[in-house]
This record gives C-alpha cells, sequence and structure tokens, in this order.
C-alpha cells in the first residue's frame, strides 16, 4: 500500500478539550501544527461535560487554592502526586478566566462574575463545610467549553484533519517518539503523520463496560497506541463510576444536580447518605456515594420492582431553579428515563464514567516511563493530556469538575512545553525508521484478509460483559482471578476479528474492529492491574482488604502507595513511588490520613 | 417489553460498488433495551456491518447522528423508535453531497459556519479576572449557545438547499447572532457588514423549517430577525 508522508513541527492526537487547548498554544506560537480526530471537534465526549470545572475563584463563598489541593489529594485517597496536583490547583483560576475571556458563555452570579456552585468532595477549610467551586454554564459546562475552545482555535487558523483515525505509534531504535499513523475516513488512505512533537489527547476508554455514561467513540485509541508501542499504563485498576447514571440507559445525570440540592433516596423514601456520609451527605465523594449506593440496593433498600436502583430526587426545587440551572438534565429525564424531573424523581444507579489511570506523564504534560533508574524518565518527543494521561491529579479517584480542569490545565502545559522543547532545540526532526508504517499496514492487511473470523461486535460485547461483571464498583478477589483468564481469552478472540465490509471509503466496520484493538489493552490493563493490587484505595475496593484498625478504609500505605505501571508486552507490571512532595518547597505535602466525608 | 421487529427503508449507496444509491427493504430484530432508533441502526449494524452512519454521544448533545428520518431531519439518538410509522424511511441529511449510506459531506455547512467568524471578538487588553456580564445580558446568549452544529435545520431550508455557497443558513447565523448579542463581543459592525448582502442573510424567507426541525429546541429564526432588526436599526 502506499503511505504518503506529511510533516509537521507537531501532531496532537484528539479534538476534544485538552486536543484543543493544546492546539491553541501550538497555533498562536506559529508552529506548524496538526490535529488529527476522528469526529468533527465538537462532537468530542468533552460536550457531554455537565456540571462545572473547579477553580477558587471564590465568587460566592471564600476559597483559596490550598484548599483545592486538599481536597483533590484527600479525593485521590493520596495516590494522587502531589506537585501536579498542586499545580493544576494554582493554574486553575488562570485557565478559567482565560476561557471565559474566548468567550465562554459561564452563567453569572447577581455582580456580574462566573457563577459558581458546590460539588462533590470540595469543601472549605480542609473539608469542614461545602464549598461552591464548580464554574458552571447551566447544566451544559463542557458543551460551551468545547465550542469556545473549537471557536477560540477557528480563529488562530489551527489545521485540523477531521476524520481520520490514527493508528499507530511511531518510535525509533532510541525510543523516540516521531509522530503516528493514520488512515482517512473518507478514502480509506494511510499516511504517515511525521512530527519532532506528538501529543496525545484521545480521551478515555470508558467503553470498556457494559453500562457507561461514555460515547461510543471513547475507545481508548491513544492508550492502545501508547501500549502497543511499548509505553506502560498508570494506575488503570482506578475507575470512576459515577454515582447517577439514568437507570437502564446510563446517560450521564451531573453532579451539579446534588450541587444544587437533589437528594439520593432509597426504596423507603431515606436520604441514605446521612448515615455514610454525615458531613457532606449527598456531596461527598464519587467512589464513596456510588458503594453506598450499591450497598442500599444489595442489602434490599432499592428502588422499582427489582429493587436494582435508587431515586435522584429535586422535586423539592423550584421549577424555576430546575428549568435555569438543569435545564439539560430535565431533557435527560424526559428523555431517557421517561420522568419529569420537576414532577417526579429520577431513577439512578453507578455508571462507568472516567478513567483515573492512564498514559503517564508529568505536571508538563511529558509522557514518561522508567528508564535506567529513573522511573519517570520523559520520553521525547511524546506528550499526553486529559482523561487519556495520568499526570497523576486523580490519583485513586477524581473529584467532579477537576476532569474539565485536568485537560484546560494539561492541555495548556503539554502545549507550552512542546513550544519550549522546540524553541531550546531540544526537539529536532528525526529521520523515519523505514518500518515506520508497517504495523499499521500489517493490523490492516489481517483485517482485509481475515476468513472463519470472530465479529467485532460480538468480541466487543464479551469484553464489555466480562469487564462489567470482574471489576465493577466493589471488586472480589476470586472474581478478579477469574476476571483475568477471561480477559485475556477475549483478547485472543480479538485477534481473530473478521468484517464483511470491504470498502475504501468510511468503512465504520474496519473503524469499530481497529478501536476494538485499543480497547482490549485497555481492558487488560484494568483487570490484570486492579487483581495484583491487594489493598482497597479510593474506587478500588476489594472484599479481602476490608475496613480494619491497622488498615483503615482498607488502604494499606506500607505497601501500596505507589502507581502501578502496566506493559502490554507479557502484562508485565512494574510500580513507582506516589510523589509526595509538592512543586513548591515551601508547600506542605497534605499528610496521610483516613478518609472520611 | 417483548422482542419487536422494525422495518426499515434505508438509503444505501458505497461508492465502491454502488453505480448509484438505491433503497433497500431491511428489518431487524430489537432487544427489550433498545428504545432510540439509534438503538436499532447500532443493532441493524451488528448484522450487516456495511451499514455506515455517524454515531457518538448517544444523548443528542454531540451532534452526529442527523439523519432524515420519515421525511423530517432528527437525531437518531433522541427518537423514540416505537413512535415512528413503518417502515422508516431513512435517508442522509438533503442537499449536501452524499458520502456514503447515511453520511453526508459537511464541508458547505461548516464553511458558511466559519464564514460568520464564530469567535468573540474583543481587543481590549484581557483583564486579571473574567469580564463582567449581568445575569440578564447572559441570558440573552441562551437559545443560542446551546447549538450542536448538527445541521438538521441548515438541511431543512430551502434557501439553504438552492444557494448553500451564498445563504449562511440557520445554523450559522445562529451563531452569528450569539456572538451579536453578547455584551462582551465588540465587532458588531463587522458582523453586521459581513452579513449585508442579497444572500447570506436575507435569502431567509422565515418559512421556519429550522424551528421545526431543531433537536435541541432553538429557533434560528427570530434570531435571523434579530439581526435583521439591528440592520434596519443602523440604516435610519
Amino acid at each position: 500500500m502506499n503511505v504518503a508522508k506529511r510533516t509537521f513541527d507537531a501532531v496532537i492526537v484528539g479534538a476534544g478539550g485538552a486536543g484543543l487547548r493544546a492546539a491553541l498554544q501550538l497555533s498562536e506560537a506559529g508552529l506548524k501544527t496538526a490535529v488529527l480526530t476522528k469526529v468533527f471537534p465538537t462532537r468530542s465526549h468533552t460536550v457531554a461535560a455537565q456540571g462545572g470545572v473547579a477553580a477558587s475563584l471564590g465568587n460566592s463563598t471564600e476559597d483559596n487554592w490550598h484548599w483545592h489541593m486538599y481536597d483533590t489529594v484527600k479525593g485521590s485517597d493520596w495516590l494522587g502526586d502531589q506537585d501536579a496536583i498542586e499545580f493544576m490547583c494554582r493554574k486553575a483560576n488562570e485557565v478559567v478566566v482565560e476561557l471565559e475571556h474566548y468567550g465562554m458563555p459561564f452563567d453569572r452570579t447577581d455582580n456580574g462574575k462566573i457563577y459558581q456552585r458546590p460539588f462533590g468532595g470540595h469543601s472549605q477549610n480542609y473539608g469542614q463545610s461545602p464549598v461552591s467551586r464548580s464554574c458552571a454554564a447551566a447544566d451544559r459546562t463542557g458543551h460551551a467549553m468545547l465550542h469556545a475552545l473549537y471557536q477560540r482555535n477557528v480563529r488562530a487558523n489551527t489545521q485540523f484533519f477531521v476524520e481520520w483515525n490514527a493508528l499507530d505509534l511511531i518510535r525509533d531504535a532510541d525510543g523516540d517518539v516521531l509522530g503516528v499513523t493514520a488512515i482517512e475516513m473518507e478514502t480509506g488512505e494511510v499516511s504517515i503523520f511525521h512530527a519532532k512533537a506528538t501529543i496525545f489527547a484521545t480521551g478515555g476508554a470508558g467503553r470498556i463496560f457494559h453500562s457507561s455514561t461514555n460515547a461510543f467513540i471513547n475507545t481508548g485509541d491513544g492508550l492502545g497506541m501508547a501500549a502497543r508501542a511499548g509505553v506502560p499504563l498508570e494506575d488503570m485498576e482506578f475507575w470512576q463510576f459515577h454515582p447517577t447514571g439514568v437507570f437502564g440507559a446510563g446517560v450521564l445525570i451531573t453532579e451539579g444536580v446534588r450541587g444544587e440540592g437533589g437528594i439520593l433516596r432509597n426504596a423507603s423514601g431515606e436520604r441514605f447518605m446521612e448515615r455514610y456520609a454525615p458531613n457532606l451527605k449527598d456531596l461527598a465523594s464519587r467512589d464513596v456515594v456510588s458503594r453506598s449506593m450499591v450497598t442500599e440496593i444489595n442489602e434490599g433498600r432499592g428502588c422499582g420492582p427489582d429493587k436494582d436502583h435508587v431515586l435522584l430526587d429535586i422535586t423539592h426545587l423550584s421549577p424555576e431553579t430546575i428549568m435555569k440551572r438543569l435545564p439539560g438534565i430535565r431533557e435527560i429525564s424526559i428523555q431517557f428515563a421517561g420522568v419529569d424531573p420537576i414532577k417526579a424523581p429520577i431513577p439512578v444507579v453507578p455508571t462507568a464514567h472516567y478513567q483515573m489511570g492512564g498514559i503517564p506523564t508529568n505536571f508538563k504534560g511529558q509522557v514518561v516511563a522508567p528508564k535506567d533508574g529513573n522511573p519517570n524518565a520523559p520520553i521525547s518527543g511524546f506528550y499526553a493530556a486529559g482523561e487519556c494521561a495520568c499526570a497523576s491529579v486523580h490519583g485513586a479517584n477524581r473529584l467532579g469538575t477537576n476532569s474539565l480542569l485536568d485537560l484546560l490545565v494539561f492541555g495548556k502545559s503539554a502545549g507550552e512545553s512542546v513550544v519550549e522543547d522546540l524553541r531550546s532545540g531540544n526537539l529536532g526532526l528525526k529521520p523515519l525508521p523505514a518500518d515506520a508504517a508497517d504495523m499499521s499496514l500489517a493490523r490492516l492487511a489481517r483485517l482485509e484478509g481475515q476468513t472463519n473470523g470472530e465479529s467485532v461486535f460480538d468480541v466487543g460485547l464479551e469484553m464489555r460483559r466480562t469487564m462489567q461483571k470482574h471489576a465493577g464498583v466493589f471488586r472480589f478477589d476470586q472474581l478478579l482471578k477469574e476476571g483475568v483468564a477471561a480477559i485475556l481469552q477475549v483478547a485472543e478472540r480479538a485477534k481473530r476479528t473478521e468484517i464483511k465490509d470491504k470498502s475504501k471509503v468510511w468503512n465504520t466496520a474496519r473503524t469499530e474492529a481497529l478501536e476494538l484493538d485499543n480497547l482490549i489493552e485497555v481492558a487488560k490493563a484494568t483487570m490484570i492491574s486492579a487483581e495484583a493490587r491487594k489493598e482497597s484505595r479510593g474506587a478500588h475496593v476489594r472484599d479481602d482488604a476490608p475496613d480494619t484498625a491497622e488498615f483503615p478504609n482498607g488502604r494499606n500505605d506500607k505497601e501500596w502507595l505507589k502507581h502501578t505501571l502496566w506493559y502490554s508486552e507479557g502484562n508485565r507490571l512494574d510500580y513507582k513511588p506516589v510523589t509526595i512532595q509538592p512543586l513548591s518547597q515551601d508547600v506542605e505535602p497534605i499528610a496521610l490520613a483516613k478518609r472520611t466525608y | 417489553m417483548s422482542k419487536r421487529t422494525v422495518n426499515f427503508k434505508m438509503y444505501r449507496y458505497d461508492p465502491d460498488k454502488d453505480e448509484k444509491p438505491y433503497m433497500q427493504d431491511i428489518s431487524v430484530e430489537l432487544e427489550p433495551s433498545d428504545k432510540k432508533l439509534l438503538d436499532a441502526l447500532v443493532r441493524l449494524k451488528s448484522v450487516d456491518d456495511t451499514l455506515s452512519f455517524r454515531r457518538s454521544c448517544r444523548e443528542g448533545v454531540c451532534g452526529s447522528d442527523a439523519m432524515n428520518i420519515n421525511g423530517k431531519n432528527g437525531l437518531a439518538c433522541l427518537t423514540d423508535i416505537d413512535s415512528l410509522p413503518q417502515p422508516i424511511v431513512l435517508r442522509p441529511l438533503p442537499g449536501l453531497p452524499v458520502i456514503r449510506d447515511l453520511i453526508v459531506d459537511m464541508t458547505q455547512f461548516f464553511k458558511q459556519y466559519h464564514s460568520i467568524k464564530p469567535y468573540l471578538v474583543n481587543n481590549e487588553p484581557a483583564p486579571e479576572r473574567e469580564r463582567l456580564q449581568s445575569p440578564e445580558d447572559r441570558e440573552e446568549l441562551n437559545g443560542l449557545y446551546e447549538c450542536i452544529l448538527c445541521a438538521c435545520c441548515s438541511t431543512s431550508c430551502p434557501s439553504f438547499w438552492w444557494n448553500p455557497d451564498k445563504f449562511v443558513g440557520p445554523a450559522g447565523l445562529l451563531a452569528a447572532y450569539r456572538f451579536l448579542a453578547d455584551t462582551r463581543d465588540e465587532a458588531t459592525t463587522e458582523r453586521l457588514d459581513n452579513l449585508e448582502d442579497p444572500y447570506r442573510l436575507f435569502r431567509c424567507h422565515s418559512i421556519m423549517n429550522c424551528v421545526d426541525v431543531c433537536p435541541k429546541s432553538l429557533n434560528p429564526t427570530r434570531a435571523i430577525g434579530k439581526i435583521k432588526d439591528m440592520m434596519v436599526a443602523r440604516a435610519v
């Protein structure tokens, strides 16, 4: 097959929030930049974020970045790296204000400032009381943000390659990254995007689970490409189950609903979160609320004929508040739950939502991996930001509104690092290896020629069911062990996928088969990392690591205060230390403590 | 709900093998959990992987799965399958070149969107903090900023069908008014100049197909009327 070559200063894969924020940095610096995206930028999944973006602006309640940092470290169950967390929380006001200057239509306070609402796990004065930290545009913050960022890129003349699928990462014999291979949907033609710098902003892989708030496109493409190219994936056992997915449909209902006063109730109408989190109640951290809901259901207090969900009640709010602050939620409830929340509560259930782990990076957005005794050696030419990356700011559990902040801060910082590394002469255009496109071409040829193979749909379904059953909200030693065997079997089947569609033009069967290759890498990483971590921490809670005096909440800091690294080759696991020292010498680390809300 | 079968008349075209488009009679058995038209299309694709359509968020915010459903433009993910008379006639959005099956080439649509300079213009030095805007001024943007660029409106508009290269179309004009209405934007004169032309704005004859089909219940016709009012106001 003929492979065209295109050359750029930088190539960005993905045009969601992180990719668009990084692209702005590069375009405005005058670098020749290509942004590859498999969907038109405003169709990226950032669009579905609802409740807000965190920043300690203090527009309605007193706030500062130290409190935000404390909440984030505590939320992460101390697995987050405190240098990256300090960096993010200190940068929050700057990147949110920038976004406002780009035209983002934030809601406003009476004095004209950005409107802020309370959100789960965010507090004043180190856990004392809820704080209004979430900067919101009604319940469409992600949509407003993604469009504002795209619009700013239109102004900056960013060059997009829309409806191109990146296939594989190109590395040379030194392990340096030289770009990606990609296929154009409309023609089926493969190109090499040769670049001095490559930024991955490919989003999450929530589609490994059967019940997910995620879009169809969230297939972990960047993680799959990185894993196939020998880059480890960090902390993949940590997945966030959002407390409030619409029962049956999986569609997200923002935590902002509880921020505006919504209450979770069980079958007897009880506000059960008062028992589990006496202080923050319904606004406790997401992992805590999800586990409480599942416990209610498991103990027979669930709602409905099968007692298999709980209710999110906002009927006590005024219709005006709902129409003004939560109009999108009302539409979603009517569409997908058949319920008008002004009149009746919404049936909800914890639903897979966000991947805390990802491609390991430092706070500058440089991808790092162990090399010559340095656990965090940058891989030359390779950067990542947003949900696909692990900085790590979310650790074992992400706080709501910190994902939109993450993609702004680290999208910008990855872009700045590229600009800096190019200007300082650290990065040049290294020659392409002769086999740069071979792996991609071999994958395509295998798919083209496969006969008597497996259906992509069937293998995908098996993967999603396996992940749902074996790596859900609560985890069990035996189920995890069986899950490892099961997912490895699914991975074998995925090597033999067959498609009937042989067209060159817009072949979505081929796209879905290639996406499945990426999902499978993420699924293996998740199951194997989860089986190996023999403690409970954040979103990873095991039956054989219960709450004891020696190990509060089942957390074992002596053995497990460390990041997991999973390598695709041989499913090898490695570990590296958590960074406890914040970025600034004069900032005190947040000391280890038992997590309660 | 028990298993049920739905029947389609589906527009099919693969330029790699078909000389011309054709309508295919095709049916699929649904699972009880399949509620929306998009669920049925995904089910259908699990049987025939050659069926091609765009989709992503499946909750009506990304704008990918706009199509012509029984003669009316809409989003597959927000359309209840059981509400549709059968056979369900599915075609690509009208007026744009078809690439394959239900996938259209949206270049012209986005070109018009880009032509209105869809970004905030404010050349004052950026303040340290946010620019202030009163809640009342912010409310002016409601009904404008929520557009998802699905193109249901512009591809249901006869003026856009006849002059897709000259008439901005309802989606682009809605975006134009979103910036005209923003108290933070300083480019009012340039924006109005940009639309002062026999085609770009004035080909809208207020037949309101756009309002009828918008899956987000937005009203491009009203926004266009407001731009026309601004044109008149500055002429006198």
